[in-house]
């Protein structure tokens, strides 16, 4: 077993996939909570599906797919953010958004033909393909958005539990919103190498929204989400190595499976509660 | 005295609609104002004028001596819309220690004056006893308590309490009213109080501000509450009936519009 481990850390794309899915499994994490406590999942999945239209429009632009939906998330996280500062408004201003964006995704792919053999990758993640190139870019990501959070992270909290107190205190809601959606975009991203753009919802929310059904502070919730998507993501990837299974099959599982068995305690412990 | 809040010829027009025109107000510091009115008659959005958060059409608000605005970090205010929380297992003590220095910059962490400040809000706000259970599953008297403890922290000079007796039984509506009181005599704070019924409060308030109408009047309860007074401001015959130690407020063709009917 020992060795077997040994054997798959000397590859150099094994130990690539780790520190991407690390990065990544960390900052969905972090994200992630605060999605939860914004009820903000439809922007997350939003923004994830949108990356398509950024994969196939860097194919023609010359950059690579990372980059592409890079920029297309991070543009339209803020277009949702600047339209859709209050939930009640938002969840409109996400899904035509969303719809503009797969609408010239689809134009995009009618015009570079070559794609379809990357689409596998890109709806459904292909961790063991991470460059080193792709390794500093995640680096460097997860660097910036962890540092935004860490000056921003209390605001956000407030604001994202209290929004019309966080208004009279002089938070302004719409620049809070843009500036948590452009780390919202930037999370679904890096996570979208890991697990694909269909499944970000695995990283992103699955983790804190477990550990928002049973943490009853906000440090507990943090550290809990960080660590199940820490753990999904290692045992996805060393499950993979020895099944030859993909690892994004696994870390859906291990997270859902996570999910139920937090669902049934729940309902035992908190009966009536 | 000096003065709170000093509205003049304020006027509010949103959406193309005016909601409110020459409303006059002279509200001292340390006053309790009750502040009642019909559905939809601009009460919170009166609020929000006093916080700065909707400008003044015409007019002018002035806030302890500033414009409205710059003095919300000594105004405490209890939206009317409410938290649920649905499905998260944040604890009470979690949810207002996030709002407690919420407008900082940095991590959610506060330092062990803040989390004191947290608890003196939650014992005085009447919530210490359920701090520790999860806010999702209190119930709507009980959420209203924490809603009035993050109003009171960093011990405002004016607390906003937006209908904070909506959905309390007459029990608790008086506890409600008492606590706010209790928390005036302590603190000197001038209290801005919204409800639908003049009755809870009668005791406690000093003065009183009626919106209806599109205008506001502001006098002492037995001016404003009165049949006159009110008639005026609806532009309608409406007669203030005193029976059984209670005030109905009854249009004259029978329709109740205000009155003691919320248990
Ligand atoms: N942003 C807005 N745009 C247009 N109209 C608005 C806006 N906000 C409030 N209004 C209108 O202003 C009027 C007053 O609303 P407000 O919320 O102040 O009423 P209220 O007196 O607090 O009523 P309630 O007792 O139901 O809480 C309503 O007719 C409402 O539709
Ligand atoms: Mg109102």
């Amino acid at each position: 077993m020992i060795e077997h481990l040994n054997y798959f850390l000397s590859y150099d794309f094994v130990l690539n996939a780790l520190i991407a899915g690390t990065l990544a499994g960390i900052l969905g994490a972090v994200v992630g909570y605060f999605v939860v406590v914004r009820k903000a999942g439809f922007a997350a999945h939003a923004l994830a599906h949108i990356g398509f239209t950024g994969a196939t429009g860097a194919a023609l632009f010359a950059l690579s797919p990372l980059e592409g939906m890079l920029i297309i998330s991070v543009l339209a996280g803020m277009m949702m953010g600047a339209y859709g500062n209050r939930l009640q408004r938002s969840d409109l201003a996400i899904g035509m958004t969303l719809s503009i964006c797969l609408g010239i995704g689809m134009l995009f792919l009618t015009f570079y033909r070559g794609f379809a053999g990357h689409a596998t990758a890109i709806l459904f993640g292909d961790i063991f393909g991470v460059s080193h190139r792709q390794i500093i870019q995640t680096l460097v990501l997860s660097a910036l958005s962890l540092g935004t959070l860490l000056v921003f992270s209390r605001r956000l909290l407030f604001v994202s539990l209290q929004p019309d107190l966080a208004e009279a205190r002089g938070i302004s809601l719409s620049a809070s919103s843009i500036i948590f959606s452009v780390i919202l975009a930037i999370s679904v991203t890096l996570a979208s190498q890991v697990v694909g753009i269909l499944l970000v919802f695995t990283l992103v929310i699955g983790p804190a929204g477990i550990a928002s059904r049973f943490c009853r502070t906000f440090w507990s919730g943090l550290a809990t989400s960080v660590t199940i998507g820490l753990l999904a993501v290692w045992i996805g990837i060393l499950l993979a190595c020895f099944t030859n299974w993909p690892a994004t099959f696994w870390i859906t599982m291990i997270i859902f499976f996570l999910y139920l068995i937090t669902e049934a305690v729940c309902r035992y412990a908190f009966r009536g509660a | 005295m000096t003065s709170a809040i000093s509205i003049t010829n304020g006027g509010v027009r949103l959406g193309g609609r005016d909601i409110l025109q020459g409303v006059n107000a002279e509200i001292a510091t340390g006053e309790f104002i009750g502040l009642f009115g019909p559905n939809g008659a601009g009460k919170s959005t009166l609020m929000r004028c006093i916080l700065g958060l909707t400008p003044l059409s015409s007019g002018s608000i002035s806030v302890f001596g500033e414009a409205p605005g710059r003095a919300n970090g000594v105004i405490g205010y209890m939206p009317q819309s409410r938290t649920s929380l649905e499905g998260s297992a944040l604890t009470v003590r979690a949810l207002v220690s996030a709002v407690e220095g919420g407008n900082r910059w940095g991590i959610p962490w506060n330092s062990r004056a803040a989390r004191g400040e947290v608890e003196r809000a939650l014992e005085l706000a009447g919530a210490g006893e359920y701090a520790n259970r999860r806010f999702s599953v209190l119930s709507g008297g009980e959420k209203q308590r924490i809603a009035l403890a993050q109003a009171l922290l960093g011990k405002p000079r004016l607390l906003i309490l937006d209908e904070p007796l909506a959905s309390l039984d007459p029990r608790n509506q008086m506890r409600m009213v008492e606590n706010v009181a209790r928390i005036k005599a302590t603190t000197g704070a001038t209290i801005l109080f919204i409800a639908h019924d003049v009755n809870p409060l009668i005791k406690v308030m000093d003065r009183v501000i009626y919106i209806a109408g599109g205008g506001a009047a502001i006098g002492s309860p037995d001016e404003i509450i009165s049949s006159a007074a009110l008639s005026k401001l609806y532009g309608a015959e409406i007669n203030v009936v005193r029976a059984e130690g209670k005030i109905f407020i009854v249009a004259a063709e029978g329709n109740v519009t205000e009155a003691a009917h919320h248990d």
